[in-house]
């Protein structure tokens, strides 16, 4: 559902950025938006107008799958109000790809978009690392002096001369008679 | 065959898990936000309790409106699909005869294959809906998405 809202996004951004008067909705464009993703082809879907997806918790979408059926299709239309033990399998089955796309099985198949997925993930935090180190070694000013040795030994050794928090902090952990920690 | 366990959360319906009891210790774990007694006490301040068998008779007769049209054919699946339930197969029963008498054999495989992805993991639902469905099956002359092979990829 979100990947059919962002084709026909695409859709329209394409269709605005073409600048051509959009078509009169047809239903193989319809399908064509339900069925891969191709930015050049997809048009601006009607979403006013009933609209066929494959969902498993809707068996049975607004419309069927295909809307023009040939003449061979509409014979078998015609058979189809008789009694169903006189279809063949495969006519079964063509009546069943009339109005529908995907079985179940074929919804329910594993895809390796996740794949794609973390991959992208970890691009883009890679990326990140990048910007970062790139601001470490440009735009960081020069490193204070305060986090020399030197100056930390110095500043350790103010501490403990101020006896900072010489009850049960800082100090207190010193052993000023051996000049040590304790 | 079916056991009524009901589970109600507090402002929602939730229905009767449908469960076999020949398969005894087997049972859905379900998170329950309100302490459920078999009878007397309720999450919900007021609204009658639907029992399993008032709620199968309620969709019974849904789908079997002589007259039903193909739209309220597919809202009666897609809610009926949406309920955290397998349809009894006096459901179905219904629902397939809707769809002869609209001469829609496709919706008839589609709500087949529908009830088999709603039993998710318990393998053994669809098999004895399957069996209980036999005669209405060969009556109407559906095949199940297995005999056209459509089960598979």
């Amino acid at each position: 559902m979100l990947k059919m809202m962002l084709q026909l996004i695409a859709g329209r951004v394409s269709s605005l950025v073409a600048r051509r008067a959009t078509l009169a909705l047809t239903t193989s464009s319809a399908r064509m938006a339900s069925h891969a993703p191709d930015p050049e082809v997809t048009e601006a879907v009607d979403m006013s107008r009933p609209m066929y997806w494959d969902r498993l918790d809707t068996p049975l979408p607004d419309k069927l799958y295909k809307d023009e059926l040939s003449a061979a299709e509409k014979s078998l239309k015609e058979k189809e109000k008789g009694p169903w033990s006189q279809l063949t399998n495969e006519e079964k089955i063509a009546l069943y790809r009339l109005s529908f796309h995907q079985t179940y099985a074929e919804m329910n198949q594993p895809k390796s978009e996740w794949k794609t997925v973390v991959g992208g993930i970890f691009f883009f935090v890679g990326f990140t690392a990048l910007v970062v180190w790139w601001q470490r070694v440009y735009v960081y000013p020069p490193r204070p002096r305060t986090f020399d040795d030197e100056w930390q030994a110095k500043q350790l050794q103010r501490m403990l001369d101020m006896r900072i928090n010489p009850i049960e902090g800082f100090s207190s952990k010193w052993d000023y008679e051996k000049g040590q920690w304790k | 065959m079916r056991n009524i366990a009901p589970v109600y959360h507090c402002g929602a319906m939730f229905r009767a898990v449908f469960r076999l009891s020949a398969t005894g210790a087997r049972s859905l774990a379900r998170s329950r936000a309100c302490y459920t007694a078999p009878l007397a006490s309720r999450c919900y301040s007021h609204g009658k309790v639907e029992s399993d068998e008032e709620f199968d008779a309620r969709w019974v007769t849904y789908f079997s409106k002589p007259d039903i049209d193909a739209w309220e054919l597919k809202k009666g699946m897609n809610t009926l699909i949406g309920y955290d339930l397998v349809p009894e197969a006096k459901i179905l029963d219904s629902a397939l005869r809707a769809c002869r008498r609209l001469n829609d054999l496709a919706s008839a495989i589609r709500i087949l294959e529908a009830v088999k992805d709603k039993a998710g993991p318990h393998k053994d639902i669809y098999p004895y809906l399957i069996q209980e469905l036999k005669p209405t099956l060969s009556e109407l002359g559906i095949s199940t998405p297995e005999e056209l092979g459509i089960d598979k990829l």
